[in-house]
């Protein structure tokens, strides 16, 4: 819990959070890429869990995911993967995936077995407030995992200070209502930004969906603390094998 | 008593979270939270508005053809040795329930000031009841379908498009009901504030799988008053519909549910049998999990990746069941049982032979499971007859040999 809460303590602005699918390109290259991502700038890295139904995200992560089901990824693997990565790296990284993955695998082991290979944090996106409330929430907290809710354009100003309270780490503000990979106009979203700013939550706030490079990420940083890039960087690997130089050729223009 | 009566209730409606027992919720991300909440907050008071009761009504009369007939199959009760109705919503305006469903969500999304309109379909039935609502009322619809259906179901899609509607493929994942049902909730997602989805069974998140079930719950509303005109009694003692996610099933079961004495039978398709791999049957086969937004039960792998179902019919190819349905298999209200792609076909053709009613491939499969069950001359069972069979002409003369 403590890696997310001392990155934003010790670097408030132009926080870059980047998610790969765990699995893509290869089942085994789930490591290479995160070393990649950590050796290029990225302050946090979001981890796929690859599932066969995911509603929230748009065509690129769907067909990563995919390849990565078909490579062979399961959370069993994943974990086995992640054995021992805090040796080589060091930043946050964060699970996102669908509860429905979790459940069979057995709620309460997969925060145990992701604090355990440290893990700081889950985003489930289909894992709701209420649900958060009822059950799962507890365990979340008990494991000392931060949990990052997604807020919308459409959000209420109450519900967004209802989702912070229950966050940790950070908020994950969807730049628009949109599936991941969406083409937007980020000055249409700027006002969002603004209100949510102004709402002076406890956490910091990083901008998802749509984030696609230097003029993206800048735009999102003038209101939030960081973003998040997604499909775009999926994007680069789908088409530079060679995982080391697809990573730093997409990421030096992003932050230079 | 009063423990009884709470019980009771508790089968047709689920509690305020939306849950039948285990089963149900609403686990949606955020970018569906205001949409799936405002439809929570108005579904019940729209639906008991008297405008909107009158309205509903009409239409269910003057377009739909409601109510539809129950009919004494005397030539089938003489072969089953028991006393046999259907419940035809076969005889339906486009040809099976689905209308019921479609023509109450277009009411409901109009009040709720909607002016796009989108859906899921399989073998295109719900797409069809949805496309006509739509050119009824006037209001833009899109329906997704995926790329192996359209292919499969070419008659359907060219009903919708002649009624004005644009056919979106949906070509993730297996390219069948399950990813048409993703691709729609994606739509959903990226058309927060003009958009109403109508979702064709008893599925989704809450409050979907009641407010579908509330719909379709005039099959058996009706079924009541026919049998106490035609027997004196209003109940039968037994019920039995075809399950894909459950819609004709909900909408047949429901007046029935706080009856303890009628028997519910909710037959699922077998496809290929139930443990050749290629299969619908749920109940036999899924675990507790989450797909399309609500706890269920779900066909998946060991590691929670939802698997590709079979069945002849499109309308039961579906890897989920309705909470409701889930719940009824649970605590043992409903009896659930399966049919073969080859049972069905055989059914089908049998009440083509003795009654002159073709059914679709989807209602064949309840009608198969009248020679599993014990037959008593007496015993009144009533099957509802989902839907006609003109859209399974090519699979029925694909297997003329069989009968």
């Amino acid at each position: 819990m403590k890696r997310i809460k001392e990155l934003f303590e010790s670097k408030k602005q132009n926080i870059l959070n980047v998610y790969c699918t765990a699995g893509y390109p290869e089942l085994n290259s789930t490591l290479g890429v995160m070393k990649a991502l950590q050796d290029n700038g990225v302050d946090i890295i979001e981890l796929g869990m690859p599932y066969s139904d995911p509603l929230a995200d748009g065509p690129v992560i769907q067909a990563s995911s995919l390849v990565a089901l078909e490579n062979g990824m399961t959370l069993k693997e994943l974990f086995k993967q992640l054995k021992g990565f805090r040796e080589n790296i060091s930043i946050p990284v964060v699970l996102m995936g669908y509860l429905n993955t979790v459940i069979q695998y057995g709620f309460e082991k997969f925060c145990t077995d992701a604090a355990a290979t440290g893990i700081d944090g889950l985003i489930l996106p289909d894992l709701p407030m209420r649900e958060y409330d009822s059950y799962y929430g507890k365990i979340i907290r008990n494991n000392n995992l931060d949990f990052i809710f997604l807020v919308t354009p459409e959000t209420s100003e109450e519900r967004v200070h209802e989702l912070d309270k229950r966050s940790s780490g950070f908020i994950y503000a969807v730049s628009s209502s949109s599936t991941t990979g969406s083409e937007k106009n980020m000055n249409e979203v700027e006002d969002y930004l603004k209100r949510l700013e102004g709402y002076k939550l406890k956490n910091p706030i990083l901008v998802g969906f749509g984030i696609k490079d230097k003029k993206s990420f800048r735009s999102a940083c003038t209101h939030a603390n960081g973003a998040i890039i997604g499909s775009a960087y999926i994007r680069a690997l789908v088409e530079n094998k060679d995982i080391a130089a697809a990573t730093r050729d997409f990421l030096t223009p992003v932050l230079n | 008593m009063e423990t009884v009566n709470e019980k009771i209730i508790k089968w047709n409606q689920p509690d305020e979270s939306g849950y039948y027992g285990e089963f149900g919720g609403a686990f949606i991300p955020e970018m569906l939270y205001r949409n799936v909440e405002e439809l929570r907050e108005h579904y019940l008071g729209i639906m008991s508005d008297p405008a909107f009761i009158s309205e509903f009504q009409h239409l269910l009369r003057d377009y739909a053809g409601r109510p539809t007939p129950l009919f004494f199959a005397e030539r089938l009760s003489e072969k089953y040795n028991t006393q046999v109705y259907l419940k035809r919503e076969d005889l339906c305006h486009t040809g099976a329930h689905k209308i019921n469903n479609t023509i109450g969500q277009i009411l409901l999304a109009i009040r709720r000031g909607k002016k796009r309109i989108i859906a899921e379909t399989g073998a295109g039935q719900h797409g069809v009841a949805t496309a006509t609502v739509c050119a009824l009322k006037g209001l833009e619809c899109i329906v997704y379908m995926g790329e192996k259906d359209i292919e499969r179901q070419a008659p359907n899609v060219a009903r919708m498009k002649m009624m004005g509607a644009t056919v979106i493929p949906a070509v993730s994942g297996s390219k069948t009901l399950k990813d048409a049902t993703n691709e729609a909730i994606r739509d959903w997602i990226n058309h927060p504030e003009d958009t109403h989805y109508i979702i064709g069974s008893v599925v989704g998140p809450h409050p979907y799988p009641d407010m579908v079930a509330r719909f379709q719950s005039v099959i058996s509303e009706e079924m009541k008053k026919q049998l106490t005109d035609q027997t004196g009694k209003s109940l039968p003692d037994r019920v039995i519909a075809c399950v894909g996610g459950g819609s004709n099933a909900a909408g047949a079961f429901f007046h029935f549910l706080d009856e303890p004495e009628v028997e519910l039978i909710a037959v699922e398709a077998a496809g290929e049998g139930i443990n050749s791999g290629k299969s619908a049957a749920t109940t036999a086969l899924g675990r507790q999990g989450i797909l399309h937004g609500s706890m269920s039960l779900v066909m998946q792998t060991e590691d929670g990746q939802v698997v590709e179902p079979h069945s002849i019919s499109a309308g039961l190819d579906y890897p989920g069941i309705g909470p409701m349905h889930a719940d009824l298999f649970r605590r043992g209200r409903a009896k659930f049982m399966s049919a073969t792609d080859d049972e069905a076909l055989q059914a089908g053709f049998e009440l083509a032979k003795l009654e002159g009613i073709i059914p679709a491939l989807e209602t064949a499969h309840a009608l198969s499971v009248l020679g599993k069950i014990e037959s008593v001359p007496d015993e009144r069972t009533v099957i509802c007859l989902s839907g006609r069979g003109d859209k399974d002409l090519a699979t029925y003369m694909k297997n003329m040999e069989l009968k």
